[in-house]
């Protein structure tokens, strides 16, 4: 038999059993459509936070004080030691894979100005920030270049802070109360949103000496160094860690990361979780393939006779195989499509409702389902038109099983 | 075996697999063939030891009542069922021995079926219907097209090509059956029953047919109950018990 002649019949069949067709092809599309949006989903979460952590800089190296390394007992030589302004300056100087770097000390305060106040994340830093961190300046200037030790009272303010505090107007000039510290602001920078679960826009920077003084600090909350470029991470990581614990007295009392462990990290958790939302998706694929065989298993049995016919006709086995095998495999290869297309939609649509979030229908996810589908087909297809072609003759045209 | 042999034909593709008795223009002969079904704890024995050769060309009617064994004897010669014991030669073909497959293909090659109920496919027109031993044994579609068209024809369908069965008469759904049994050029045509669901002009148009489709050089063996339709074959079967009961030969 030819594959054209196959696949006419198939098709004669399913057109004669529309409703059903349409039934079992939308189970399959459903469970396509499912698995596509929810690994859709999972890449523009991955996409997402890939997309956060370019924002925060790049090639970073974090500092952190202490260490990761849980043991019971104290290590020997004593306590761990502060991570101090002096640290950042020696690993920035010294680190010959380092671009630059910032210090970071954070406190919460309440910010005053005209009467108004807001409760406000302070992050003390350097002038350096700016660039460590990709932060761009709305209005005026930043943090004044010079020595870190030497703290002025002058505060850059972020956007939503400007927007609660001076109700939009500019702040260039004005004096703040931060705490019982008086400031004046000398900046404003751009939108920066949320990172590391800070929100910079509901935020302010002073100088890090400043910031020390005004919450009794005595360790930094952060470094932030730059690599020079990624290839140069690894090298920075290095030397960073044998300038610091030189100057720990040989203790490494701190803790240095990277950006790309911490994406690596990221990604690894949200690709398995997005494997793991698949897999749910996958089960109402499964579903769809049991519906598959359940029509595959009407159409045999209403076919009893046709089935005999074809037989007396000279069909073999494997014709008759073949000919219910194609007409499932077609009905979850159409289910397959339909529910890609639908899938692709609505992925399109919501893409347009959040532009922000980077939804995109995976290639490679499109690929698997339809895949999956077929062999779906294949696999739920086969014990139906198996025990069609299996049929005696005789009994079959007689129309019993 | 009696001498009904006749003359030998002129050295005609006497080959060397024909033995002896089964001349070349025997298309049918079967010996000693038994079918035993079982039913349960019993056995139904609706074949008994029956022997039967049939030349090219002829005519041969079956008739007994229900239960006789008639319908199992058509399956047997039309290779649908396999004897449970006894030998079945077809062209000199043995057959009693072919796998599944293997008698497909012989039902494909020689033998075309006309069954009571027509078993056509409801979903598909009269010339689809007609097609579809073609379309099973591979055939090329453009060629297909002709072969269908002549069949119809041959049944005077010519017109009706395109409708379905449900907007067919019966005699006319018949003769769509007939079509398609002889769509590939069998040299057998088995029919069971095939005026049991007609009426009376319809039936005799289809015998009519059958007989026109016998001339042209078919050899035809029918089940009927109808003694009307018997009467027209040269040989009539009278079946009993899964035994032939009387063989009868009348003057063409």
């Amino acid at each position: 038999m030819r594959r054209r002649d196959l696949i006419g019949i198939a098709l004669e069949t399913l057109r004669l059993h529309r409703l059903r067709t349409t039934l079992t092809l939308t189970a399959i599309a459903i469970g396509v459509t499912s698995v596509l949006l929810l690994t859709a989903l999972g890449e523009a979460a991955k996409g997402f936070v890939i997309q956060e952590f370019a924002n925060l800089g790049s090639n970073l190296v974090i500092v952190l004080p202490g260490s990761t390394e849980t043991s019971g007992m104290p290590t020997f030589g004593g306590t761990t030691r502060n991570l101090t302004v002096e640290d950042a300056e020696a690993a920035v100087r010294r680190a010959s894979a380092v671009r630059r770097g910032a210090p970071l000390a954070v406190g919460s305060a309440t910010m005053e100005f005209e009467g108004r106040t807001r409760d406000i994340m302070v992050a003390g830093t350097t002038a350096e920030l700016l660039e460590v961190r990709n932060l761009r300046l709305a209005l005026g200037q930043f943090l004044p270049v010079g020595d870190p030790r030497h703290g002025d009272r002058v505060v850059v303010v972020g956007q939503t802070v400007q927007r609660e505090l001076f109700e939009g107007k500019n702040p260039l000039g004005k004096a703040v109360r931060i705490g019982e510290w008086r400031f004046r602001v000398i900046g404003v920078y751009a939108p920066k949103g949320r990172s590391l679960g800070i929100d910079w826009d509901d935020a302010v920077l002073v100088p890090v000496a400043t910031g020390m003084r005004m919450f009794n600090l005595t360790s930094l909350f952060r470094v932030m160094l730059e690599a020079r470029d990624a290839e140069s991470v690894p090298a920075a990581i290095a030397q960073v860690r044998q300038i610091v614990r030189e100057r720990h007295d040989g203790d490494e009392d701190f803790t240095i990361i990277s950006q790309d462990a911490m994406l690596g990290t990221f990604s690894t958790i949200i690709d398995s979780l997005t494997a793991f939302l698949a897999g749910i998706a996958a089960v109402s694929l499964a579903v769809a393939g049991i519906g598959i065989m359940n029509v595959m298993l009407v159409s045999v049995s209403e076919r009893t006779r046709e089935i005999g016919l074809l037989k007396a006709l000279g069909g073999r086995r494997r014709q008759i195989l073949d000919l219910f095998l194609v007409e499932a495999v077609m009905l979850s290869g159409s289910g397959a499509v339909a529910g890609t297309l639908l899938g692709v939609l609505v992925i399109g649509i919501a893409a347009a409702i959040w532009p922000e979030f980077p939804l995109r229908p995976g290639a490679a996810w499109i690929a698997t389902v339809v895949i999956l589908s077929l062999a779906a087909g294949i696999g739920f297809g086969l014990m139906p038109a198996r025990s069609a072609a299996r049929l005696d003759v005789v009994e079959a045209l007689r129309g019993k099983r | 075996m009696n001498t009904a042999a006749g003359a030998p034909l002129p050295d005609r593709g006497r080959t060397a697999t024909s033995l002896p008795d089964a001349p070349d223009d025997v298309v049918i002969q079967i010996q000693g063939v038994s079918r035993v079904y079982r039913m349960g704890e019993s056995e139904v024995r609706a074949l008994n030891d029956v022997s039967l050769t049939i030349r090219r060309g002829d005519f041969v009617a079956i008739m007994g009542p229900s239960g006789s064994g008639k319908s199992t004897m058509l399956n047997v010669l039309g290779c649908l069922d396999t004897p449970t014991t006894g030998t079945y030669r077809i062209d000199g073909q043995a057959v009693e021995s072919l796998s599944e497959d293997q008698l497909a293909e012989v039902r494909q090659r020689k033998i075309g079926f006309v069954f009571q109920s027509y078993h056509l496919v409801g979903r598909m027109t009269a010339a689809r219907n007609v097609e579809l031993p073609l379309i099973l044994a591979g055939e090329d579609p453009r060629t297909r097209r002709d072969k269908v068209r002549t069949a119809l024809e041959q049944v005077g369908l010519g017109e009706r090509m395109d409708h379905r069965p449900d907007q067919l008469s019966g005699g006319e759904r018949q003769r769509v059956a007939i079509a398609r049994a002889i769509v590939m050029r069998p040299s057998i045509l088995l029919a069971d029953e095939p005026t049991g669901n007609l009426d009376t002009r319809s039936g005799s148009e289809i015998v009519a047919l059958l007989e026109a489709l016998h001339r042209d050089g078919l050899t035809l063996v029918l089940v009927t109950h109808d003694p009307r339709v018997a009467e027209h074959a040269h040989r009539v079967l009278a079946m009993r018990d899964g035994r032939i009961e009387t063989d009868t030969r009348s003057q063409p």
